[in-house]
């Protein structure tokens, strides 16, 4: 099994893709890390303070004044998340917590939190999407397989180097952003407390389960949950690429899941059993955080199950139809 | 001697959704034999060989590869077995030596030394270590081959083997299949819609036509059959005469006349001729091609 699993990374890495997300990763880090810059500075121009309590202060002001102010051009599910923000950073005021601490873990942490949705599940896709898409588009599926070797080890091999590749990206990704962004906001801050336990109930932060934790460890399990959404999306990708012989198609229907997930979130909060899809439910670490759920009622314990639930769905019809098929 | 028997294919089926694509296919290959699988294009060939190779689940029938069954003992049958179906596919982003590793890996104990002794069987040991993106048609032919090879398997399934190659390619892959049958003892499996193939290097050869074999024959034996003679005789009344009395005259092509050919007779025939006093200007015996036994045994459909 070692040898086979040898034998997918290679092709792997030989086919430069992980390369190629590395740079794009560095270069979009790079592109966030002087955008906040940017907005650090901003901050210091328009509150004319250094001191974060100030800035926190008058950011919570800003948002009631926006609340009361923009009326009824503020959605429902808009209006809700805001509320909750207010509290929660009133919250971090009152304890006097700060909730953003310069430095690179800071940016990390916030970066994971932004991109659990979209961008790491983007990169992780187009590993997955021609794992098995290309061995019928060059043809070496053929001799892949008349190998004395049976076709659930081939598949899983192939499933197991994509573990590792989706292992290797969210790595890579902490990674590079912690290296990019320490060079404009420092490398300390791993120490500094982040308030876990929010829970929400309509408008109302419950405060009532709330525990501090060290930066160091928040990010530890926000990349433990942004690897599990990997893995999932992974799954579904590796599962297209079985079902749908062409690269392109399988990579197209993901990457409208995905994008469809993201408008989903901000529109489904009347439509419950939406609640069931896995795009809806990618972004574990909004949980961790304790923002409101795009639908009342979803928890992090919910929607793990459900992405568990669908990945092992993935997985099975992947093995079943991989293993079943005709080779033409 | 049943041990010689490598590859056999019993009562052969498909059948996609109501289609009947593969109509009962029999036939064995023995040890050491170059196995010719003739058909036009569409006749199921490519179904067949997949079928062989475990790509296609038969929908009944018997494949056993040196005794073991090819859906019952996949890994067992697949051991004795190496194949290039349709083109020789690699990956073009490796290296020929990087390629034959990934495959090798596959196998059991199928060391370096094994990887270039096959190199060097096929001749490609001064670019083994290039880009396969960077080979000829040729080169990926001939590293195919080192592919199928690395296994020391039994059976060897060539589909198309000379498709796209350039004549001296392909007298170069004939003289080695000839070579891999003869000093190596494997049997080979070779389909082809090209007859002049089949008859240069096959042993015996299954001819194949909407699914069905229609026959299973030595190659000389098929020619034997079909061999004819064309005289020229003056006057040609007379001679026809004489020639209908002795044996059949299959066909009158202008001043030709067409007789089966039997080496023991044609004597007696020209002597009862000259005796008539019939002129015998001119007598050529012609080996037919597997063309026109194919035409005659499928009734007039073409290949290709």
């Amino acid at each position: 099994m070692i040898n086979l699993v040898q034998n997918e990374m290679l092709k792997i890495i030989r086919k430069r893709k992980i390369w190629i997300i590395t740079l794009i990763m560095a270069v979009l880090i790079s592109l966030f890390t002087y955008a906040q810059f940017k907005e650090v500075e901003r901050t210091l121009e328009k509150y004319g303070s250094v001191d974060w309590r100030t800035t926190l202060q008058q950011q919570i002001i800003d948002t009631e004044n926006r609340l009361s102010n923009g009326g009824r051009n503020i959605s429902d599910e808009w209006r809700q998340q805001l509320q909750i923000r207010i509290q929660q950073q009133q919250y971090y005021l009152d304890h006097d917590i700060n909730p953003s601490t310069p430095g690179a873990p800071t940016f990390v942490r916030t970066f994971l939190e932004n991109s659990v949705s979209l961008l790491l599940p983007l990169f992780v896709m187009v590993i997955a999407a021609d794992l098995v898409s290309s061995e019928h588009s060059l043809g070496t599926v053929k001799l892949l397989l008349t190998r004395p070797v049976k076709r659930w080890k081939i598949l899983l091999s192939k499933y197991l180097a994509l573990i590792l590749s989706i292992s290797l990206i969210v790595f890579i990704y902490s990674g590079l952003t912690y290296l990019i962004s320490g060079a404009l906001f420092g490398y300390s801050g791993w120490k500094a407390p982040v308030i876990m336990g929010f829970t929400t109930n309509g408008t109302e932060l419950n405060t009532a389960g709330v525990y501090l934790v060290p930066q160091w460890q928040y990010i530890l399990q926000a990349s433990g949950l942004a690897w599990f959404v990997c893995l999932v999306v992974g799954t579904l990708s590796f599962m297209l690429s079985v079902l749908v012989k062409s690269t392109a198609a399988g990579m197209g229907i993901m990457l409208a899941s995905l994008i469809a997930g993201t408008i989903l979130n901000n529109m489904v909060s009347t439509w419950e059993s939406a609640k069931y899809l896995f795009m809806v439910n990618l972004n574990l670490l909004s949980y961790l955080k304790g923002a409101a759920p795009p639908i009342e009622g979803m928890t992090l314990l919910f929607s793990f199950c459900v992405l568990l639930v669908w990945g092992i769905a993935g997985f099975f019809t992947a093995f079943i139809v991989f293993t079943k098929r005709d080779v033409y | 001697m049943m041990s010689e028997i490598t590859l056999k294919v019993k009562g052969l089926r498909k059948v996609i959704g109501k289609k009947e694509i593969i109509k009962g296919i029999d036939f064995e290959l023995k040890k050491g034999e170059v196995f010719g699988f003739l058909g036009p294009n569409g006749s199921g060939k490519t179904t067949t060989i997949r079928m062989i190779v475990g790509l296609i689940r038969p929908t009944s029938g018997m494949i056993e590869i040196c005794g073991h069954d090819v859906n019952k003992a996949f890994t067992k049958a697949m051991a004795q077995l190496g194949c290039i179906v349709e083109n020789p596919e690699l990956y073009p982003y490796l290296s020929g030596w990087e390629n034959l590793k990934l495959f090798a890996s596959m196998l059991d104990g199928v060391k370096d030394e094994r990887i270039i002794e096959v190199v060097e069987l096929v001749g490609l040991s001064a670019r083994i270590h290039d880009r396969v993106k960077t080979y000829s048609l040729g080169m990926r032919q001939r590293l195919g081959i080192a592919q199928a090879l690395l296994g020391r398997p039994k059976v060897l399934i060539l589909d198309e083997p000379t498709n796209g190659l350039d004549p001296s390619g392909i007298r170069e892959m004939r003289e080695f299949i000839r070579f891999l049958a003869e000093k190596e003892g494997l049997s080979v499996f070779v389909s082809s819609h090209l007859l002049s193939e089949i008859q240069l290097m096959c042993d015996r050869v299954a001819i194949i036509s909407k699914g069905q074999v229609l026959r299973v024959e030595t190659v000389e034996t098929f020619l034997a059959q079909q061999e004819l003679l064309y005289w020229r005789l003056s006057p040609l009344a007379e001679g026809k005469h004489v020639l209908s009395t002795e044996t059949q005259i299959i066909e009158e092509i202008d001043e030709w006349l067409v007789t089966p050919f039997h080496e023991e007779d044609v004597g007696k025939w020209n002597r009862k001729l000259v005796e008539a006093g019939v002129n015998v200007k001119e007598m050529n015996r012609k080996i037919p091609t597997l063309e026109d036994i194919f035409l005659e045994l499928t009734g007039g459909e073409s290949i290709d």
